[in-house]
């Protein structure tokens, strides 16, 4: 059995693994946090509680009405993304004047309530959502066994991140997004309907949390603590990546997934700090982010 | 005049926040006109022409234009009646190139320029295509404002200080390609500081201080009311 610093390279493979699908969960949170940061300059703090919206509509949908997990796939990221659309026509709107503080205070406090409200009707204990049954087994890497279920966590994170990467960098409606980001006024004046983009972006960017935690449900257990307990790693990864930085923001938390695993390998003790050392030192050297634009 | 002016703007009000700016603006504007818009710094040329576009906070008055009211109009749609507008800072896209720069705003109107027409007016953005549009000179970022504008069928302009802060022979090509957009039946506001250049194009002018329009002049009547006008400047 081969070793790296006393560590059995098949336990290595295997954190390495575990941080790659941590990052893709990372990725596809803060790229949405990212956007809505770019986009409308608010912080959502309610990020991780839609996340957790998407894990319970998950659960909902199965236990409930029994329906399965691929259609849970598309709906609960839908329901979650209008939900989201909700939010931003009744409150965020009339804040995107006002100092970040406002929608900032706003968005925790609807993630306090959507918390709240779902531990008081649930129960704070997790709630176990099967695999589906297309996706369980695994597949003999030689060196490793790779389950089914994780191998398809990573490829679908990356490929909706990669999808949304391009749609906001590569196509028209990306160039109206970015474009209204510098002048929204005068992106409004060629008569382009900006609020309503903005609140598309919103129940998009939100309805990518609900896709990760739909995405989530099978692997960790469907609780209401679930959003609340990865979105400080989350903002960490925006806050390293450069907020506002789409990109940044995916290579970002697939790197600090894997910096979590590795640790996790080599000084097991450290694992849950490793995130914010690395924050600290980027604030440090690159205050505002490894891929920002300005710096 | 038989033909009922393209706009007509009645008591016309506006606010940024708290403040007044607009105390009552009158002025009309027919069909295929050049008027400019004179007047001191903060005597309300700038917001009279945000006010037309809703980009302003509060408005209160009339503003007809093709049978519909401008106030009434939510800003997105502006556009959509073949108003083009053209701001003093320029508002070149930094993100873009000057081709994604030129083919941004939407062409609501049929009858627009296509790209290499507009190329022909405006020489000096010709292959520059792949150029970040911020790094173009102030003078070529007007051209190129006033360029993607008419890709959209626009037929009303409203050109806010198309000469401020450019060079002399700039200024020149761009007086050159206006006077060819009038000849093309554009119609056109124009707010401007400098004079000169104003008289060069334009039909008649307004001159507004504190939020009012308080005077009009024909640009045939220019020469001798210069000292009325010198007065009401400041000059």
């Amino acid at each position: 059995m081969t070793d790296i610093f006393g560590v059995p390279i098949v336990v290595l493979l295997g954190q390495l693994l575990l941080g790659l699908i941590n990052g893709s969960f990372y990725a596809l949170l803060s790229l949405g946090l990212a956007i809505i940061f770019g986009m409308l300059n608010v912080i959502n703090f309610a990020h991780g509680a839609f996340y957790m919206l998407g894990g319970f509509a998950a659960w909902l949908l199965l236990s409930a009405l029994g329906i399965g997990y691929w259609e849970t796939l598309i709906a609960a990221p839908l329901m979650v993304g209008a939900l989201g659309a909700v939010v931003e026509r009744l409150f965020l709107k009339r804040l995107y004047r006002v100092d970040h503080l406002y929608s900032l205070l706003l968005t925790f406090g609807i993630a306090l309530m959507l918390e709240g409200l779902f531990r008081h009707v649930y129960g704070a204990a997790g709630k176990p959502y099967p695999i589906p049954p297309s996706l369980t087994g695994g597949i003999n890497l030689g060196f490793m066994f790779l389950p089914m279920y994780r191998a398809w966590v990573i490829v679908a994170s990356l490929a909706v991140c990669i999808a949304t990467w391009l749609a906001i960098e590569r196509t028209k409606l990306g160039a109206y997004l970015r474009a209204a980001t510098e002048n929204p006024g005068l992106v409004q004046a060629f008569g382009i309907n900006v609020p309503f983009m903005l609140t598309a972006t919103y129940a998009f960017c939100v309805g990518l949390a609900g896709f990760a935690g739909a995405l989530a449900a099978p692997l960790y257990q469907v609780s209401p603590g679930m959003g609340s307990s990865v979105i400080i790693v989350v903002f960490a990864v925006v806050v390293i990546g450069g907020m506002g930085s789409i990109g940044g923001a995916i290579v970002t938390a697939l790197a600090l997934g894997i910096i979590e695993g590795l640790t996790k390998t080599f000084y097991p003790a450290a694992s849950s700090i490793a995130v914010f050392v690395v924050m600290v030192l980027v604030i440090l050297i690159r205050p505002s982010g490894l891929f920002s634009r300005e710096a | 005049m038989a033909e009922a002016p393209l706009l007509d703007v009645k008591g016309l009000e506006a606010w940024y926040g708290e403040s007044h700016v607009l105390h009552g603006i009158d002025f009309d504007v027919r069909k295929g006109e050049v008027v400019t818009l004179i007047g001191r710094n903060g005597a309300g040329k700038t917001t009279t022409l945000r006010s037309l576009i809703g980009v302003v906070g509060k408005r209160r008055g009339a503003c007809s234009y093709k049978g519909a009211d401008l106030l009434k109009v939510a800003p997105h749609k502006v556009a959509r009646l073949g108003i083009g507008y053209v701001p003093e800072e320029r508002g070149i896209f930094s993100s873009l190139t000057v081709l994604e720069n030129l083919l941004f705003p939407p062409a609501w109107q049929a009858g627009g320029m296509a790209v290499d027409e507009i190329y022909g007016l405006f020489p000096n953005l010709k292959g520059r295509d792949s150029t970040s549009g911020t790094r173009l000179s102030g003078g070529e970022q007007q051209m190129l404002a006033i360029g993607r504008i008419l890709r959209t069928g626009a037929d009303f302009i409203l050109l806010d200080e198309p000469t401020e802060g450019i060079a002399p022979v700039i200024i020149e090509e761009i007086g050159a390609a206006l006077r060819i957009l009038k000849d093309r039946g554009m119609t056109i506001i124009l707010v401007e500081q400098n004079l000169r250049f104003a008289a060069s194009i334009a039909d008649r002018h307004y001159v507004l201080d504190q939020g009012k329009v308080v005077d009009e002049i024909s640009n045939n009547a220019l020469d001798a009311n210069m000292d009325r006008l010198n007065r009401y400047l400041g000059v």
